[in-house]
């Protein structure tokens, strides 16, 4: 059997017809986009997959990819709501993405920019994007999946809540528990009679609307698949100058429940982390209060559904308290779809949202906000309703991320000369790329990196408190995290395409054995110390990862047969005839050299209570007797001289 | 160890449902209601059963509570404030938003409308709904290291959960109250096919067979529309949340339909803010409610407006939702009075009346006039409906999910006793399974689950999973069939693959049991297998060896070989369903082996046979220990044959082929 756990990147790209140099803005926005899977996806074998662990929406959107293609027949688990949330989310990408068809039509087959002329006229850094970093990554780029597609996909998972018991093939127990990083987003644990895996991908200490990172779920387990790549190429000073002391603070030899609050508290439950993301937020609400005052418009295109529904509830507040009324739009075609979904979600969320159900409150403000006229929602920028109530200043919620596709390219053309207006995007984009085709730019940029994972810091002492035996470990993290020499458990690293081999960690296998199978056990005693054996016999059945031995078909049989099947040793002649003759039965040696290599035969004649022979050779007693309870005798005889069972 | 019932409400009986179920050395409680019809000590269940000491923190391991209807839920913040009771408290996320509301509102009537001295507080109440932990459908929570809860859909109320509960080897489901046929607000109760020790399911129905609810809701829906039709006012007492939601469902739905301009309102005591919890709580409805959330949540009345006292003389037809269900009181009743003497009126009735209230006195025949006390009379000359869907499953529902659930034992709570005397016996005589029904304050002991646990060797589990073919003939009769011959001409061979495993446990002090295959084991002890093994040369008899001779014209090896070939034949007439396999030199069944002897001197011939007259061949024959019945078996029979030689026989056989 084979795992396969994939998380998905995604990547948009459509920015790469560089025929006119001097039109970047028509070449980047028109160019038709296609997507791109992990590199060599696509040179596995689909067949080969067996199981599909989706950890998160963004770790989902190119999940169609996958299981439109032939031979795949793996099993997809997901939580319910990040499939939920992801189905919206692929289904916003197909709307835009046809919107885009709309506007500036489609190429047949390939687009232009694939082209080898039109790839050599574009920059090093655009050329690096389409063909890689060594080149050979212009195959990994598809044509977006179609509705039908996503559709399809999601038929194929199979949806799960938090900690609910999934049984793959009866062997394997797999289970989802909440990961902290968004609402639906999860870490697994996957059981088997050999091992018990954790994975831990993404996952946030400080979770703000979605269930609590639920670690203690994942303890215990042999080996941890660490997959965080959050904090990849992400070293701030601050981390540098602790140069990961806390990590080497709390290493005592021997690991307690004691030590493991410590951590907790003294580490990894420390609020500077939510701390600095409320200032955060509240530092883009007081630019986003400065711009609508100083008359210009806001667009925020960000990804992170969490950070939206906060500012989508924190806005307004400080538009309030700054005496401002100036309308908020979320346009999307799938955002009041989504707003909705938020709202009754509650065994999805955190514990203060929770308390909000609890005292009969919603759960998130933006359906009172919708109420009170202080929130649009609208499909598209061309919905007959947008343009009835459109009012500028605004503030505006609307994807996507990459400034290529749906309403945002539309507003960000129409505000980027106004120097008031102002744009909020999240880091680790590029900026310049991504504003290429607007420039020249009055309007401000924000940018903001928002906390989407395990602070590198925190990760050793995380593997300290989950006590694995084992951890697998992102080769390209290694440089930045030297784990300390006292902890508990051995490191393997892992890297891009290469399979790792992990040792076995357990060699047997755990066996129940039914109560009514070992009333009947008859044990023996072997001589040379305090061992107890006994034969089992039943029907083994393998289901929900145990191995049980059940009383089969043939159990009265084995309950009358008390004879050894098995013997070891060799019987000594001499004795047996001593052990015969006390019980009745009297006979002589006859030594005879047969072979020179089985050694010495020795053959026992009886001839009381009647006729019978005993063969003696190293490896072979032979019994010969035409007396049944003779034969029987004999058999006894021997059993009392070799070892038995 | 055992498992032991102790029933402390609803045995035998409706109302105050709490059993406590020690499993495995764990104790939990399952639901902590409160009993609607008594007003004195037997309100409450005896919790000092479990602890005398009332050291309840030490003797429960946890609560679990299935719904938050009052006889479930009712004697919760008496038990955790008043009795002290700390440890954790499970319940699903609708039960924990609604049973405080629930829990409040019957404080108030108890308090502020029968002026009684309080159980217990709103304070009590919100401290206790503090210390609940809220659990999602098929979540498996870990109480501590050995006792694991999963709550399933139960489709009773908004909320309401079968538990399932597992200690070690042995697991039980308490049920709760639940309903085996969806309806127009919520699904069928859905559970897993588990390996139970135990299934305590409520028998409200035990004997009942309903038709489907949809007849019902018609029935109702038109009573209603007729009378609004006819500028009548329909009042509908209900308890604040639950049937009332349900039925404005029905309603706003049906108003949608039909188009009708008719107010729908709810009293005060029930407010539209009630519906909030329900808006957010959608996806534990129906599949079909559930859906509506992206477009518009179902319950997201449009027809209902807030009702104002001065409506109540209101000219013009109207439909009122009302507390308390069963007018015993409060809003419920002051409407009653004003509405009950006119025809053109409608009050709806709950399926369940405690005695004492007007609602009781109105389900008990067709009374015209109803005294409220010794100064006040009220002529009841309005119509009178009874809603009959009760979200209970019927005694279908309850057989069938038994026999889903197929668990060792049943006990049966929640009904009435001569009904449930009734489906023990069905429980006992159809399905096979022993079923208990203890009375309050009984208890039941049965026995638990347990295996032996060892670890077992990759040796051991591969052998056992090496298939065992056993090749098995078809009976004489199936062979005579000619009709059967022809129309199936497959080999008259039956192949079985039954996997046995056998192996040996070893025990050895200190150590975790092992389970290995002998060759684990020989290893281990280093020794070399020595196999003992059986022989026996076998004089037989053998006609007509010259005839034999002659025909087939040759010597030694053929006459060898039809020798052993007249032995088969003969041990498979006689031995017909043992396999005896003819491999050319020797013939073997299971490890008893039989060959032509043509020593002159065999060692294993140990009868002296010279004087025998007939002419003999001789079988060399060995065996081990595990088939030695079987060995002399054929031995005996072996000695007894005469083979002959039948060449006719040999002759219709081949005419045949």
């Amino acid at each position: 059997m084979e795992e396969g756990e994939q998380t998905y990147d995604f990547a948009v790209n459509n920015c790469l017809d560089m025929r006119k140099r001097q039109k970047i803005l028509k070449s980047l926005i028109c160019a038709q986009p296609w997507y791109k899977t992990p590199n060599n996806l696509h040179l596995w074998d689909p067949s080969s997959i067996d199981l599909v662990l989706i950890s998160s929406t963004m770790g989902m959107l190119a999940l169609p990819f996958l299981t439109q293609t032939k031979g795949f027949s793996a099993k997809i688990y997901a939580t319910e709501a990040t499939t939920r949330l992801g189905q919206l989310m692929m289904e916003d990408l197909v709307l835009m993405h046809n919107e885009f068809h709309h506007f500036f039509g489609s190429d047949s087959g390939s687009p232009q920019w694939m082209s080898w002329e039109e790839l050599e006229l574009l920059s090093p850094a655009l050329r690096q994007v389409a063909l890689g970093k060594d080149g050979t990554e212009l195959g990994g780029w598809m044509p977006l999946y179609r509705s039908a597609d996503v559709e399809d996909c999601v038929k194929k998972v199979q949806t799960l809540k938090y900690a609910e018991e999934a049984w793959y093939n009866g062997t394997l127990l797999i289970k989802a528990f909440s990961s902290g990083l968004e609402i639906g987003s999860c870490n697994w644990t996957i059981n088997s009679p050999k091992r018990n895996i954790a994975c831990i991908s993404s996952s946030k200490f400080c979770s703000v609307n979605a269930m609590e990172f639920d670690y203690h779920a994942l303890r215990g387990n042999d080996l941890i698949l660490y997959s965080d790549f959050s904090s990849e190429g992400v070293l701030t000073n601050d981390e540098h100058d602790n140069n990961f002391s806390a990590s080497t603070t709390y290493n005592s030899s021997t690991p307690s429940a004691d030590n493991d609050d410590l951590i907790l508290k003294e580490c990894l439950l420390r609020n500077d982390e939510s701390l600095e993301e409320r200032e955060k937020l509240a530092f883009i609400c007081s630019c986003v209060v400065d711009s609508v005052k100083a008359g210009g418009s806001v667009i925020i295109p960000l990804n992170q559904l969490g950070i939206v529904l906060q500012l989508l509830e924190q806005i307004p507040v400080y538009l309030e308290s700054s005496a401002m009324k100036v309308p908020i739009y979320v346009i999307s075609s799938v955002a009041a779809e989504l707003l909705a979904f938020t709202n009754i979600i509650p065994e999805w969320l955190c514990k203060e949202r929770q308390e909000k159900l609890f005292s009969g409150e919603p759960l998130f403000s933006h359906s009172e906000l919708m109420k009170g006229e202080k929130l649009y929602v609208f499909p598209d920028v061309h919905s007959p309703d947008l343009l009835t109530n459109w009012q500028e200043p605004c503030i505006v919620f609307s994807p996507h991320w990459s400034l290529r596709l749906g309403p945002v390219v539309h507003l960000l053309l129409r505000w980027r000369e106004d120097e008031n207006s102002l744009l909020v995007l999240e880091d680790g984009l590029d900026t310049d790329m991504a504003l290429l085709p607007f420039k020249p730019m009055a309007m401000k940029v924000l940018q903001c990196s928002f906390l989407s994972g395990i602070r590198l810091q925190k990760t050793q002492p995380l593997l300290e408190m989950l006590r694995p035996k084992e951890v697998l470990f992102p080769e390209d993290l290694r440089e930045q995290i030297k784990f300390s020499g006292s902890h508990s458990f051995s490191v393997f690293y892992y890297a891009e395409n290469e399979t790792l081999g992990v040792p076995r960690s357990k060699d047997s296998v755990d066996l129940e054995i039914a109560s009514n199978l070992a009333t009947q056990f008859s044990w023996r005693k072997l001589d040379h110390d305090d061992v107890d054996i006994t034969r089992l016999e039943g029907q083994l059945f393998i289901d929900h990862g145990k191995h049980q031995v059940l009383s089969g078909n043939k159990v009265s049989e084995m309950a009358s047969r008390k004879k050894p099947l098995l013997h070891w040793g060799v019987p000594d002649v001499e004795k047996l005839l001593t052990v015969l003759s006390k019980m009745g039965v009297k006979g002589s040696v006859e030594r005879c050299m047969s072979d020179a290599e089985s050694g010495s035969d020795e053959i026992v004649h009886i001839h009381e209570p009647s006729k019978a022979l005993i063969e003696v050779r190293a490896t072979r007693t032979v019994i010969s007797a035409r007396d049944e309870q003779l034969a029987s005798l004999i058999f006894e005889a021997i059993g009392n001289l070799t070892g038995g069972i | 160890m055992a498992i032991e019932c102790l029933v402390l409400g609803a045995g035998q009986e409706v109302g105050k449902s709490c059993v406590v179920v020690t499993i495995n050395g764990k104790r939990i409680m399952f639901d902590c209601g409160m009993h609607m019809g008594y007003d004195d000590h037997r309100r409450y269940p005896d919790f000092s059963l479990i602890s005398k000491s009332r050291d309840f923190d030490h003797s429960l391991d946890c609560v679990i509570i299935t719904h938050f209807h009052l006889d479930h839920v009712g004697a919760l913040p008496y038990f955790t404030e008043v009795c002290g009771y700390n440890g954790p408290i499970y319940m699903t996320y609708p039960t924990k938003a609604l049973a405080p509301l629930m829990l409040e509102d019957f404080r108030k009537v108890l308090v502020d409308r029968r002026g009684e001295e309080e159980q217990f507080t709103s304070l009590h109440i919100s401290q206790c709904m503090e210390k609940v932990i809220a659990v999602d459908l098929k979540q498996t929570v870990q109480v501590d290291d050995d006792l694991q809860i999963r709550a399933y859909y139960a489709g009773h109320v908004l909320g309401a959960a079968m538990f399932y509960a597992k200690v070690g080897d042995s697991a039980m489901v308490y049920t709760g109250d639940y309903n085996m046929t969806p309806d127009r607000h919520l699904g069928a109760a859905q559970i897993d096919r588990l390996e139970l020790d135990l299934l305590i399911t409520e028998s409200t129905y035990a004997t009942t067979i309903r038709d489907s609810k949809y007849a019902r809701e018609r029935e109702f829906l038109k009573a209603v529309h007729e009378c609004v039709a006819g500028g009548g006012k329909v009042l509908i007492p209900t308890f604040a949340l639950g049937r009332a939601q349900e039925l404005c469902i029905l309603l706003d739905d049906y108003w949608e339909r039909m188009n009708l301009k008719v107010p729908i309102y709810f009293s005060a005591g029930l407010t539209i803010q009630a519906n909030l919890y329900y808006k957010i709580l959608i996806s534990w409805t129906s599949q079909k409610v559930k859906e509506t959330y992206a477009t518009r949540n179902a319950f997201d009345f449009k027809h209902v407006h807030n009702f104002d006292r001065s409506l109540i003389n209101a000219p013009g037809p109207c439909v009122l939702f009302a507390t308390p269900g069963m007018i015993s009181g409060g809003f419920s009743l002051e409407v009653f009075k004003q509405w009950a003497p006119c025809e053109m009126n409608l009050i709806t009735l709950p399926g369940y009346c405690v005695a004492g209230t007007v609602g009781h006195k109105l389900m008990s025949g067709k009374p015209t006039k109803i005294n409220l006390d010794k100064d006040t009379q009220i002529d009841v000359r309005c119509q009178i409906h009874q809603l009959s869907f009760s979200p209970h499953t019927d005694s279908k529902g309850i057989m069938d999910l038994t026999k889903f659930l197929s668990p060792r034992n049943v006990i049966l709570v929640h009904g009435e006793k001569p009904k449930m005397v009734s489906l023990k016996e069905r429980i006992q005589t159809e399905l096979r399974i022993p079923c208990y029904l203890p009375a309050n304050c009984d208890a039941v002991h049965i026995p638990s689950t347990i295996y032996v646990k060892a670890h077992a060797s990759n040796t051991f589990i591969r052998s056992c999973l090496n298939p065992n073919f056993r090749f098995l003939k078809r009976s004489k009769e199936d062979n005579s069939d000619q009709v059967l011959r022809n129309t199936n001409p497959t080999a008259p061979l039956q192949v079985n693959d039954e996997r046995v495993a056998e192996g040996i446990l070893i025990m050895e002090k200190g150590k975790k049991a092992r389970v290995v295959h002998q060759d684990d084991l020989l290893l281990m002890l280093r020794q070399k297998k020595h196999d003992v093994q059986f022989a026996y040369c076998c004089a037989a008899q053998l006609d007509n060896l010259e005839e034999t001779r002659n025909r087939d014209d040759a010597l030694g090896l053929s006459d060898k070989c039809s020798s052993l070939q007249l032995l088969f034949k003969e041990l498979s007439n006689y031995f017909s369903g043992v396999n005896i396999q003819d491999l050319g030199e020797h013939l073997q069944v299971e490890s008893f082996h039989v060959s032509v002897c043509l020593k002159d001197n065999c060692p294993y011939r140990i009868i002296d046979n010279s004087q025998r007259e007939a002419v003999t061949v001789y079988f060399c024959c060995s065996w081990s220990a595990a088939d030695e019945k079987l060995a002399w078996e054929i031995i005996s029979a072996m000695e007894r044959f005469n083979l002959i030689d039948n060449l006719p026989c040999r002759n219709s056989i081949s005419s045949t082929n």
